[in-house]
This record gives structure tokens, C-alpha cells and sequence, in this order.
């Protein structure tokens, strides 16, 4: 398999305060992956680093054998915990921002997944609800042809159906070519879609491996694994 | 519609046996094309290489075969189905003598009570 993301002895501070401590981790294409740890262990801080928006304290994080830059910013496509659009804009503003900002935005894509939620494309964000907000915002992630798909907290704040749908959109732009990295906590609801599973806690790596790897080592759910190791 | 999936074993096997009890039990027919992996991992609601995997152990028990080009399909040896099937239905018959035997229950007995119930349900 072929390496996409590669960190080596990856480190973060802020101030004091670790938060990656020598993190080593390796993506392959052609997976989804999730990024799972409890609040505070460093899951944020990894992403921001992929995304260029942090620069590490030491050591090195290479996409396609590039440290975070233009040229990784390219073929990386990131959701962010919060939505950053302003609120005066519609989704056609959006729609045009995206189409400038990144070259692999593929618009009919957009387009079709928008009509499927009948979201109007001349809606204002402030019209709309968080959850339809966030939808916005992920379809904009996905009709990107990344190599790389890095959603933080995708399915924090929606509702029940709108989860399945969000996941149903992972599945249906899945490629062998690109991986998405999902960071939550809401483990049990992303479990059956994913490839692999990162534990990390305290800014390092604390198990990583196939979810059926690990079911069938442990006869338990990752969900369940998760809760015994990360008990309080 | 996500298939029912338990917690405690892998992802693939459950896929697996879902689309063998869907063969067996006729949804699929002998010759019948089997959707793309990708509208099954759709379906199911889980991860296509995980999908893909499911795929892979049926195509090792002969369940299904792959032709070059055109897809998955079902297999077309009526045998192999139906010896499939047969090895389902004693591994639910063993299961269900396990537990009369435990609960106290004689051959007679339970041959009795069978025959009793499967007339009330019929």
C-alpha cells in the first residue's frame, strides 16, 4: 500500500502544556480512518497540524512526501470543528469561493448532493439551522477530488438522520486513491464505517489496527474498547 | 436501511453470513448478479473494503464467483446451496438439542412437543 500521510516523532506545545508528545503514525490510501480519543488528547492539534494551521514544536509530518504547504493544501480537504463561512453568505457564495479556492472542486457534485437535502442554493447561512449549516459545510469537503479528507467532529451536532446521511456521504465518495480521517468521540456511531482506528490519548499513539482486527483480538467493539481503556 | 450488525464480532463475518443466509434463503437466486460492492457497503451502511472483504470469504467458500468483467455473481451449483443449507439447519438443530438436553428434556419429549407446536403454528 501506498503512504499518504507519515508522521515522525511529531510534537506540540502549547506553552507549558504538551500537546502531541513524539506522535508516530503512518496513512495508507484508500482508507477511513478514525481518530479517536478522549477530550484533550492531542486529536484537534493533529489535524491542524496536517492542515498547516499549527506548526510543529519538533519533529516532521510529510502528505505526499511534503511538509503542510501550498502544495499539500492542494489534495487535503478539511472540515473544521466550526464553521468559518460568514453568515451573510448563500450557498452560491460558497459555491463560487470554492470553485476559486481549490481546483479539484467538482460543483455538479456539489450540486447534486445540495438538491438531494433540498438545501436551496439561494440561501443565506443565517437563515439556516446548525445542522443544515454543517451539512453545507461537509458537502463543500467532500466535492473536493482530495487525496486526503480530514473531518473534525463531522457528526457532533446533527441529528440522527442526518448522521446516516453524512456517513452514507463518506461511503458514496469513498476512493481507492484517498483516505478520510474522521476525529470523534461518538465512536459506536461511525464504528461499521470505518477501516482502522487510532487510539490516542495524551498526545501519543496508544493502539492503532483494523476494527475487525481488533473485534476479533478483543471479541468487543472498538466503542466497548474504547470505554474500558479510556475509563474515568 | 443499515443491516443489523452486532458489537461483538468482526464487521466482515456478520456481512458475510448475511448475504450467505440471503442465498440460501432464496432472496438471491442461482445466477442472479450481486450488486456492486459499493451499493451493498451503501445498503449496509459500512465501509466498502470492509464489504469487499465479506465478498472475498463467500468467493472462497464457493458461494459466489467473479466474472472478469461483468460483476458478482451467485453461484449456480444447486448442490453447494443446498449443502449449505443443510449445514445451516443442523447448526440451528444442534443449538436448539443443546439446550432441551440441558433443560432436562428426552428425545421422545422433545420429538413430542415439536410435533405439538408445529401443528399449533400451522
Amino acid at each position: 500500500m501506498e503512504t499518504l500521510l507519515e508522521c515522525h516523532q511529531l510534537s506540540k506545545h502549547y506553552g507549558s502544556k504538551v500537546a502531541l508528545d513524539h506522535l508516530d503514525l503512518t496513512i495508507e490510501r484508500g482508507r477511513i480512518i478514525g481518530l479517536l480519543g478522549p477530550n484533550g488528547s492531542g486529536k484537534t492539534t493533529l489535524i491542524k497540524l496536517i492542515n498547516g494551521l499549527l506548526a510543529p514544536t519538533s519533529g516532521t509530518l510529510l502528505i505526499n512526501g511534503h511538509a503542510p504547504g501550498p502544495e499539500t493544501k492542494k489534495v487535503v480537504s478539511y472540515l473544521p470543528e466550526r464553521t468559518y463561512f460568514n453568515t451573510w453568505m448563500k450557498v452560491t457564495d460558497i459555491l463560487r469561493f470554492f470553485n476559486d479556492f481549490y481546483a479539484d472542486f467538482d460543483d455538479k457534485r456539489a450540486l447534486e448532493m445540495l438538491h438531494r437535502l433540498n438545501i436551496n442554493e439561494s440561501m443565506r447561512l443565517g437563515a439556516m439551522s446548525k445542522g443544515t449549516k454543517e451539512k453545507v459545510q461537509l458537502i463543500m469537503v467532500m466535492s473536493r477530488n482530495a487525496d486526503l479528507y480530514c473531518l473534525d467532529e463531522p457528526i457532533g451536532g446533527v441529528d440522527p438522520a442526518a448522521r446516516d446521511y453524512i456517513l452514507q456521504t463518506i461511503i458514496t465518495n469513498y476512493s481507492e486513491r484517498a483516505s478520510v480521517l474522521i476525529s470523534t468521540h461518538l465512536i459506536s456511531d461511525i464504528e461499521n464505517v470505518l477501516d482502522d482506528a487510532i487510539f490516542i490519548q495524551n498526545g501519543r499513539v496508544m493502539l492503532t489496527g483494523s476494527v475487525d482486527d481488533i473485534r476479533m483480538n478483543e471479541g468487543k467493539s472498538v466503542d466497548a474498547l474504547f470505554r474500558e481503556v479510556f475509563r474515568c | 436501511m443499515a443491516w443489523l450488525l452486532d458489537d461483538s464480532r468482526p464487521i466482515y463475518i456478520q456481512l458475510a453470513s448475511k448475504i450467505q443466509s440471503d442465498i440460501i434463503s432464496g432472496v438471491y437466486k442461482p445466477g442472479d448478479k450481486l450488486p456492486s460492492v459499493r451499493d451493498l457497503a451503501m445498503d449496509a451502511a459500512v465501509n466498502p473494503n470492509t464489504m469487499q472483504k465479506a465478498l472475498t470469504e463467500l468467493e472462497r467458500g464457493g458461494l459466489i464467483y467473479t466474472q472478469r468483467t461483468s460483476g458478482r455473481f451467485i453461484s449456480e451449483d444447486l448442490q453447494k446451496v443446498s449443502a449449505m443449507k443443510a449445514a445451516l439447519a443442523r447448526e440451528q438443530i444442534h443449538q436448539f438439542l443443546k439446550t432441551m438436553l440441558r433443560l432436562g428434556f428426552k428425545k421422545s419429549e422433545i420429538l413430542q412437543f415439536m410435533e405439538e407446536t408445529f401443528e399449533e403454528e400451522s
